[in-house]
Order: structure tokens, then sequence, then C-alpha cells
């Protein structure tokens, strides 16, 4: 009885949102007329990628026996297990198949290029450097992802990258919510010797790097790279918090953050699209960070999401080390997908 | 987590569901669909060809074909496959040990282990109520050991000092010492997070197993992995017995593919799933329900457990014989009930585990726990006189909840209007029409 009276709510409030979400739409888009429901309209769009994946493959070159249809099944599965999901490899795939459809000898190597070239053309136009314009000082990074993706790892690294290049860098700790967080970024910034603002635990974020910018303005800093809390996506509330932190800082320079990076995980799969369209979303990324990519993930995820949103990948992780964070490059990037 | 997995495999199963004839054609179209819903889940591939071999196996033999219902028997078999892959039954923490019972947690960066202990710790002290004692042998990342420390705080827990330039497996060693003499039931060893293929750091798990030799030794799992999760389970499993597998995050939106992994590749049963920033969200892994739920039939059995636990009884029990006294059901009751329903996680976490939610279109805007945030402010901005008596407020009232509140006219009005609806049922509900409500609930599936 206790129990059924939670319940009881929910479901209350639930038929009033039912019985109002279909008033508004009554008035809303009559013209618009969906009289299948949901579930068949899922299912016809499955239908469309259906058997396009194996099939696809099986049809091309039955009559160009150079390649059996073996040798394709492998290589999707390469693509599949590389995480660069259904979408993306059924594109390739197409692709290949149009390519190819003239030539009179087919060799595997001749797919493997065709392949090859395909995934450069996707991601070729989101390999951008990250520049940090002179003119612009203290040129503000924010590190934005969800908890555990690598964030306060990649900023240590990244702060010995630009101080290698002679800039003067200060670090603002912004995650005041996990514990020992703070510590953590203290830690790096002893390592490098760069300064680092920080509060204590639970402390306003957006203050904190507020903060930080007047102290990076007055020691003449050059990059001032901020920490913010690791946040799942889906947390509408901790992604509001975000938006505070760009309002607030805005007040100091108008151009503030000159770079938002999000830092993904390359053993996430597709999930990794969401992140970065939700993020992207609130505060506007402007670069990625791919870490984690010294194991035998292969961070395939990325390539959906240069498809859909272009934004410049700048760095991978690919070790422990404070020298392990390399500028993105495609084709090598390509080149380890195959093993190479 | 399992949502969107859920809504599409939902909308095959629907396509299925009651059909009289069946051919081999509608079969292998339906399983080429379940196929691509799974990959796009980032279900492992040699996991999805194998569970679709299974089934193609089972469905195309002569029962499906000639049952009355063929459609429904693949469904049966679909989820009986789903439970075979996710296991039966839940698989109980094994604690039984002259104490102290050793817990030692593994996995990659950044999969959230150090959380998961603080929560386990929280788990067995109250569910359990075991006396746990923490310790950390992460001596690489920095900070990593006073996060652990600064957590035991927070869990009001025991904690074992331990400093970075200690070796790993002394520190356990020493950690289990201190724990027996003081007669602690459970030490938890956090170890530093590792690449499965860092041969130096697996050896460096593998010794610190030896040296220990845990009860339980759990893999602990980010929801979100994509394929490579095989490659990270098996060779987990394969340098120490693993004895379960605990997966984090799974309040995000992923498709939770690994999970179904797991137990075919680690072979092991997941235990727990982390389902919040909360110290108390982490849940018992139920895999027969979440099988319903994929396809989704709905978690009811969670969603009353929950709420038994988290549900503060003591006013539920007031609100109760209020009730049966004939009393109205005023708005502080309203605002009992929100507060209630926060405690168990709030709507997004009920309506999760509820039948049929997943294929909502609306479902997105339902899921808001903002509203309800909203609705309390606006409950709190009122007189104790407007909250017994709302027919009473008028115009100039509502404009000085709305500035109390920070709220909008309309959204008062909106509220009074839910208020107003709730009253009606519940003058409508008495006793055992709950029960029939819930009975009718589960009806549906």
């Amino acid at each position: 009885m206790l129990v059924n009276l939670g319940i009881f709510l929910t479901m209350s409030i639930l038929n009033f949102f039912k019985k109002n979400k279909a008033q508004t739409e009554e008035g809303g888009q009559k013209g618009n007329k969906e009289p299948t429901g949901i579930a068949s309209t899922l299912f016809r769009g499955l239908k469309l990628t259906r058997n396009a994946l194996v099939d696809g493959i099986a049809g091309i070159f039955s009559d160009k026996d150079k390649i059996d249809q073996k040798t394709l099944e492998e290589l999707e599965a390469k693509l599949l297990t590389s995480d660069l999901g259904v979408t993306v490899t059924k594109q390739i795939i197409d692709q290949l198949k149009l390519e190819l459809k003239h030539e009179k000898t087919i060799t595997p190597e001749m797919v493997l290029e065709t392949i090859k070239s395909g995934l450069a053309k996707i991601l070729e136009p989101c390999t951008q450097p990250l520049v940090i314009p002179g003119n612009t000082k203290p040129f503000v990074i924010l590190l934005v992802g969800i908890n555990g993706s690598g964030k306060t790892t990649t900023i240590g690294k990244l702060a010995k990258k630009l101080q290698d290049n002679n800039y003067k860098i200060m670090l603002a700790a912004g995650d005041t919510f996990r514990a020992a967080a703070i510590e953590q970024l203290k830690i790096w910034g002893e390592r490098n010797q760069v300064p680092v603002i920080a509060q204590k635990p639970g402390a306003d974020s957006a203050a904190v790097i507020y903060d930080a910018l007047q102290a990076a303005q007055a020691r003449n800093i050059d990059v001032l790279i901020a920490d913010t809390a690791g946040r799942l996506h889906t947390h509408l509330g901790f992604m509001e918090e975000l938006k505070k932190v760009k309002k607030t800082i805005q007040k100091i320079d108008q151009a503030a953050p000159h770079e938002v990076l999000i830092v993904l995980d390359a053993t996430i799969g597709q999930n990794a699209l969401n992140q970065v369209k939700q993020f992207n979303e609130i505060i506007g990324i402007t670069g990625i960070c791919i870490t984690k990519l010294d194991g035998t993930a292969k961070g395939g995820a990325i390539f959906a999401i240069a498809k859909e949103t272009k934004i410049p990948i700048r760095f991978i992780g690919v070790g422990e080390g404070i020298e392990d964070l390399k500028p993105f490059d495609a084709k090598k990037f390509i080149a380890a997908l195959f093993g190479e | 987590m399992f949502n969107n997995l859920s809504s599409h495999l939902t909308s095959i199963v629907k396509n299925l569901a009651g059909r009289g004839r069946l051919t081999e054609e509608n079969i292998k179209e339906s399983l080429s669909s379940v196929r691509l819903s799974l990959l796009e889940a980032d279900v492992p591939l040699s996991v999805v060809e194998n569970f679709l071999d299974n089934i193609k196996n089972k469905a195309l033999g002569q029962k499906v074909l000639s049952s009355l219902r063929p459609g429904d028997e693949l469904i049966k078999i679909v989820h009986n496959e789903l439970v075979a892959i996710l296991g039966e039954t839940q698989a109980p923490l094994n604690l039984q040990a002259t104490p102290p019972a050793i817990i030692m947690m593994v996995g990659l960066q950044g999969c959230g282990k150090t959380t998961t202990v603080a929560k386990l710790a929280h788990w067995l002290k109250t569910t359990q109520k075991k006396s746990v004692l923490l310790a950390s042998a992460d001596i690489y990342r920095p900070a990593a050991i006073e996060q652990l420390q600064v957590l035991a705080t927070q869990v009001d827990v025991n904690y074992f000092p331990s400093s970075s330039n200690e070796d790993p497996a002394a520190i356990a060693k020493a950690a289990i010492k201190h724990a027996k003499n003081k007669l602690i039931d459970c030490v938890i060893i956090d170890t530093a997070g590792r690449l499965h293929i860092d041969h130096e750091m697996m050896a460096e798990i593998k010794h610190i197993h030896q040296e220990i030799s845990p009860l339980e030794t759990l893999l602990i799992v980010d929801s979100m992995m994509g394929q490579d999760a095989v490659n990270t389970a098996k060779t987990f499993a394969d340098t120490i017995p693993l004895t379960g597998v605990i997966l984090t995050k799974t309040d995000g939106d992923a498709r939770g593919g690994a999970a179904l992994a797991m137990r075919v590749v680690a072979k092991q049963p997941i235990k727990f799933i982390g389902t919040g920033e909360k110290i108390d969200a982490l849940e018992p892994f139920y895999p027969d329900r979440i099988a319903s739920r994929i396809l989704g039939m709905g978690d009811i059995l969670t969603l009353v457990e929950e709420a038994y636990h988290k549900v503060d009884h003591e006013k539920a029990q007031k609100l109760a014989k209020k009730f049966q006294k004939g009393a109205a059901f005023d708005l502080e009751d309203f605002r009992t009930q929100l507060q209630q329903m926060r405690n168990m996680g709030g709507i997004k976490n009920l309506l999760s585990k509820l039948p049929g939610i997943s294929n909502l279109p609306q479902k997105e805007q339902l899921m808001n726990d903002g509203l309800f945030v909203k609705m309390e402010a606006i409950i709190n901005s009122m007189t104790p006189r407007e909250r017994h008596f709302p027919a009473f407020i008028k115009g100039s009232n509502k404009q000085r909840i709305a500035k109390g509140s920070g709220t909008e006219i309309q959204d008062i009005n909106r509220l009074l209007k839910q208020f107003e609806q709730m009253q009606k049922m519940m003058l409508r509900l008495k006793g055992s029409k709950m029960q029939n409500m819930l009975k009718q609930l589960q009806g549906a599936l």
C-alpha cells in the first residue's frame, strides 16, 4: 500500500502528461499525420538498413571472383569491432561497391585501399591542430567530458606540451566535485612547475575558473587550462552548470573560452556520439581529444562523430607518460585501425 | 542504460507478437533486425553472432512454427536467450569467510573503481550491517589515495592509510592484517587502473591477488564501453580468477551492449550496477529483470523493492492513516509524495522501470526531474493555510508564490490543476483498488 502510493503518483502524473501532450500536438501539427505509431516507425527505420551490410557485400563481386565473400566479411567485422558502428560501416561498404564497380580485376589490396581512402575522407576535414593565436592572451582552454574520460590527466600532458613550446601556463582546478580531484591537478602542476589556482572542495566551479582567469591576466599568462568535473551528458542539471562556467568567464573576456575541448575515452562505443552532441549543444565544443588509444580499443566511434558534427579533432592520448599526447593524424589513425 | 536497445527490440517484438503465422523468411528478417540493433548497442560482434545462431537454431525448429502463436513463441526464445546471456539469477556477493572477507577491485583507468569502492562500502555498511575497511593500492594516479580517503570519510567507514612510495601488495597485506586485529568484517582493496595489455601492470595485479587471495575479485566495467570490452574482460579473466563484474555509469544513455557481453566473455556474473552520482547509487543486478526491461516489458519488481527501501516509512504510514480516516489529500501531502519520489531516485528512475515507457515519444519530456523540483519549490513558497486549502489561492497569492519560488503564474496554475486531478483520483481509490491498479499495470505487459 505504502509503496503503491509512490507509483500511483507517477502514474497519475504520467497520465496527465499524456493528455496534455496529445492536446498540444493536435493543435500544433495537424498536417503531419503519423498513424502508424512509434514502434512501426522504428521498425521501418531498421528495415532500411537491414541486410544492407551482408547482402550488399555478398552481391558485389560475384562475377569478379578475385575477391571472395570471406575477405569482405572479415573487413566488415574489422570495421564493426573497431566501433565504427553500423551506419559508417554501411557507408564505407556502399562506397566500395560504387568505386570498384567498373574495375576488371579486383585485388584485396585495392579493396583495402578503397576502404582506407573512404575512411580518410570522413576524418580529413576534422584534422585541424590546435592553434593558439599570438594576440589572444590569456588563451583559455576548458576541458569537459564524462566521468573517467581522462580530463585531468590530459591537462597534465597538455600543460607540458604547451610549456615545451614556450607558453606560460596556468591551471584552474574547476573540478570541485570529485573527491581529491583538486589534489590530483595540483600534483600535475608541481610536476610541470606551473601555478594551479584552486579553492576548497565543493566550491563553485565557475568562481574558481573566474578567479583563475583574473590571476592569469594579472600574471601575464599565455594559456589558462581549466578542468571541470566529469559529468554524464544525460544529467541535465550538471550540464547547465557548464553553461554557467562559460557565462561567468565571459564577464572578463567575451571570447573565452577560446577552446572547449571534449575528452573522449577510446574504449567507449557508440555512446561517444551522444556525448559529443549533448556537450556541443550545451556549451559548444571546438575540439576533440581521444584518450586511452594505447590499449586495444580503436576509438572507431570518432568516424560517426566526424561525419555528423565535423568538430576538429585535436589530440590523441597514447600512454601514461607526460609526453604521450600527440596531435591527431588521420592517416596514422586509420592505419592503426587495420593494425599497421 | 538499455533504453535505446530496448526501444529497437520492442518494436521488433511488437511486430511479432500475436502473429498466427510465421515463415522462416519472417524469422530471418526479424533476426537480422535484431543483429543490427545489437551491434548499434555495442554488443561485441562475436557475442551477437553466437546469440543469433542459438536463437535461429531454436526458432527454426518445428516447435515454433507449429505452435499456436509462433510470434510469442519466438519472443520467448529471445527473452530466454537474453536471460541465458545475462545470467539466470542474481549472483550475491560472497561474504562467507572468517572475517575479514577480502574484496579486491580491478579494472581499466577511469571505469569508476574508486567511486564504486565507496558505494560498495556504503552498501555493505547499510544493508548488510558490516564493518568495512578501505585501502588504496593505487600508488600511480596522482591523488588516488587521497580520493579514497575522502570517500571513506564521507561514507563513514574505516580507512587504512597508504602512500605512493609503498608497494601495492604490501599495502593490501597490511590492511588485511589491520582488519584482522580490529575484527573488521570486510576489507575492500582499491587497485590502480591498468590497461589489459600492460604486461608489467598485469603482472602486478596477479602478484597482489596471489598475496592476499581475496574472496571476491570484481572487475569494474564502464557500461558505455564499445567492442573492446571483449579484449579487456578476457585478458583480466585470464590473468586473475575473477568472481564477478560491476557495471558503472548505467545512468547514462548507453545501450549497454558491454553488459550483454560480460557474462559470456569474462564467464562471471554481473553482481552490481552503479546508477548515479550519489553514494547509495549501487543496485544488485537482477539479470532476468533486465532482460524484461530490454524487451520493453518493464521491471516492476525492482521498482517495488527500491520504493520499499528508500521511502520514508514513517511519513508514508502517516499519510496512509490519514486517508483511512477519510481526510482530504492536500498540498502538504502532495509535497511529501514529491519528496518520497525524489528519495526513490526521481521520476527518471521510476519511469525507466515501468513497462512500455521506452516507447513513448514524449519520454524525454517526462523524464525531466527538474519539473518536480519546481513543483516542490512552489509548494514551499505557500503558507500552511494555502497548502491545506488550495481552493483559497487567489491571483494575488499566486503572484507572491511565483515570486517566492522563482516561477511563473502559469506554473502555479498547472500545479494546482495537477493537484486537483490527483485529489480526484485519490478519492476514487480506496485500499484494495490500489492493488488492482498495480495488477493492471503488470497485466499491460
